[in-house]
């Protein structure tokens, strides 16, 4: 088997006496597509933080390219190719749309303060050049239009497709996804689900995805690892976890037995 | 591209533009051209304010302690130490030049590493408390100063030379005004504004917030050492109580007042709270006004107060500020036809 990409062993996170995720095992390939599923607070959003950084895990271990990166600042992390969505929007709401993409490229300057400052050939070549990037990418997104917009004015659909893009101008390896589809209609959830499938394609990256919406994940994800109180109960295929009689359980609820 | 360059040469312009007027100053007035000093160094003081407070997102209220800082240091070293200087150099208009912009460039290096010391512990604080340890930074500063006997401890420091002249204060406003705007207007620069709009976000997405908050500490904290250079050697006089909480809040005033965010709000309303307190040195003197009015403008507090109140009543993002309202694009309703936005057309 090859070195995955992103490589998480007996991870754990304890806040004080709750252990929000246990010994979590999770083996990312560069060119996979996974979900994390799992009832509401199981630990699926802590496993995001963990990963980016946000916490840092109790015991265990995350390899990303084979290097450690558990301790690191969310924006080493993001620096060595991990991009996240959230759940609940965050753009930066006072930037226009173009901008909140540029911020994406921010990563990517090698010239700094001194060249805004001095603002000689370089600095505009490498400006033309970023915003020739975030153009290439608004267009293939289809918000070229909503450039110049304050991104708070775009819908919510479009919204959580700017945020997609603004991950991906960090030009990432493996990109997060937390709740794509929360509070999508079944048109836009469609629509999301292509998205994903052309991020995918078009990029060459892994996405690994935290959503509750079944038929979205279902329909889209090769391999599902299932959650529940912080403890992976299940992995495989769609199919697989779907007649996992443990994945049953967490949802649905044990089976009473007839008297 | 075409307009490339049009940054530098406004710059330029500004820079030449003080030059000239700076070359007439003698048939102005004194005491205007006392008054036109203070508003350029106030221009100075609120803009590179407005890169923490505005563009950062950082609630700093030290700002006074910074220019108390690059006024004692310039004034000391161009007082104590110039003789030596002019000695080597000899004494005419090119040597005191280079003293003066010698000893500014000091003072500001020296308030840059106070911004330096204080931005890094304050990097865990936010909003209010960040406002409070600021403020502290500041008092600190002046209590230090008024305990240092070489610098006049209590009684203050005279006995500075005269240097400041309309051309240096307004050369370094048209600096620090070109700094944060081609700052502010690069892809680097945007990274101060995803650390006010959201810290969180602009980490996941790379841009390392605690060196972009330094850096505005550390940047703002400098011009403001180079003003309180600039007051020093125009006032001829320093004194601790001269850089005091009052200081730091009607700077602060200056910000709120033209918008966050906004160095042309900014810059203008630097002016306006200028002019407007002087004015008011001659409104409690008429003699005709009730007893009350004119006690009211004599107490800059109140009147900052009603400022403040009146402000937040009537445009609660300042003078030329934009709040992030929902539905409405930026640059209005020219913006919104341009791109017609499903929003602004219902």
């Amino acid at each position: 088997m090859p070195i995955p990409l992103l490589d998480l062993q007996q991870c754990s996170v304890r806040f004080g006496g709750l252990t929000a995720v246990s010994a979590f095992d999770l083996q990312i390939s560069a060119d996979d597509l996974i979900g994390l599923i799992g009832p509401n607070g199981a630990g699926k959003t802590t496993v995001f933080n963990v990963v980016t950084g946000v916490y840092r895990p109790t015991a265990g271990a995350i390899t990303f390219e084979s290097a450690s990166i558990s301790g690191l600042k969310p924006s080493s992390i993001a620096r060595r190719g991990i991009a996240r969505t959230f759940q609940n929007i965050r753009l930066f709401p006072t930037l226009s749309v173009f901008d909140n993409v540029r911020a994406g490229f921010n990563l990517h300057l090698r010239h700094g303060l001194a060249h805004a400052l001095w603002r000689m050939g370089t600095f505009y070549r490498e400006e033309n050049n970023v915003a020739q990037q975030v153009r290439e990418l608004l267009e293939i997104f289809d918000l070229s239009k909503f450039a110049d917009a304050l991104c708070s004015s775009l819908s919510y659909g479009d919204q959580r497709r700017l945020e997609i893009v603004r991950a991906l101008a960090t030009r990432p390896k493996l990109l997060l996804l937390d709740e794509p589809a929360a509070g999508m209609n079944p048109r836009e959830k469609e629509k999301l689900m292509e998205l994903i499938q052309l991020v995918k394609q078009k990029f060459k990256i892994a996405v690994l995805l935290v959503e509750h919406d079944m038929k979205v994940v279902m329909g889209i994800c090769e391999r599902i690892a299932v959650l529940d109180y912080g403890i992976k109960i299940a992995e495989g295929t769609p199919a697989e976890v779907q007649a996992n009689p443990k994945v049953i359980e967490a949802y649905l609820g044990e089976e009473t037995k007839k008297v | 591209m075409k307009y490339r360059h049009i940054k530098k040469w406004i710059l330029l312009a500004g820079i030449v533009l003080s030059a000239v007027a700076s070359h007439f100053s003698g048939t102005i007035n004194s005491y205007y051209l006392q008054i036109v000093i203070f508003i350029g160094i106030n221009i100075t003081l609120a803009v590179s304010l407005n890169l923490i407070n505005g563009y950062t997102g950082q609630f700093s209220l030290g700002h006074a302690g910074f220019m108390a800082i690059g006024a004692y240091v310039s004034a000391y070293l161009s007082t104590e130490h110039s003789s030596a200087f002019f000695k080597a150099f000899g004494t005419n208009f090119f040597s005191i030049a280079l003293l003066f912009i010698g000893v500014l460039i000091a003072g500001g290096l020296v308030a840059s590493v106070a911004g330096l010391i204080v931005g890094v512990p304050s990097l865990r604080l936010k909003g209010d408390y960040l406002a409070i340890v600021t403020l502290g930074f500041g008092e600190i500063i002046r209590v230090l100063i008024q305990n240092t006997d070489a610098v006049g401890g209590p009684r203050g420091y005279s006995g500075i030379a005269s240097y400041t002249t309309l051309f240096w204060t307004y050369s370094v406003a048209a600096i620090t005004i070109y700094v944060v705007v081609s700052l502010i207007d690069s892809t680097y620069g945007r990274g101060f504004l995803t650390v006010r709009d959201d810290e969180v976000a602009a980490e996941a997405v790379g841009i390392n917030t605690t060196r972009y908050k330094v850096t505005a500490f550390v940047l703002g904290a400098f011009f403001a050492g180079v003003a309180g250079g600039l007051y020093a050697h125009s006032t001829t006089y320093i004194n601790p109580s001269g850089f005091d909480f009052q200081r730091s809040i009607e700077i602060v005033i200056m910000v709120i007042l033209g918008g966050m965010g906004s160095t042309a709000g900014v810059t203008f309303a630097a002016i306006l709270l200028t002019l407007l307190l002087e004015y008011l040195r001659f409104v409690s003197g008429y003699e005709w006004l009730p007893e009350i009015v004119r006690r009211i403008a004599q107490n800059r507090v109140i009147i900052y107060s009603l400022v403040l109140i009146a402000l937040m009543l009537l445009r609660p993002q300042g003078l030329f500020g934009r709040l992030p309202r929902r539905g409405i694009p930026v640059g209005g309703m020219a913006a919104s036809r341009r791109t017609k936005l499903p929003a602004a057309s219902a």
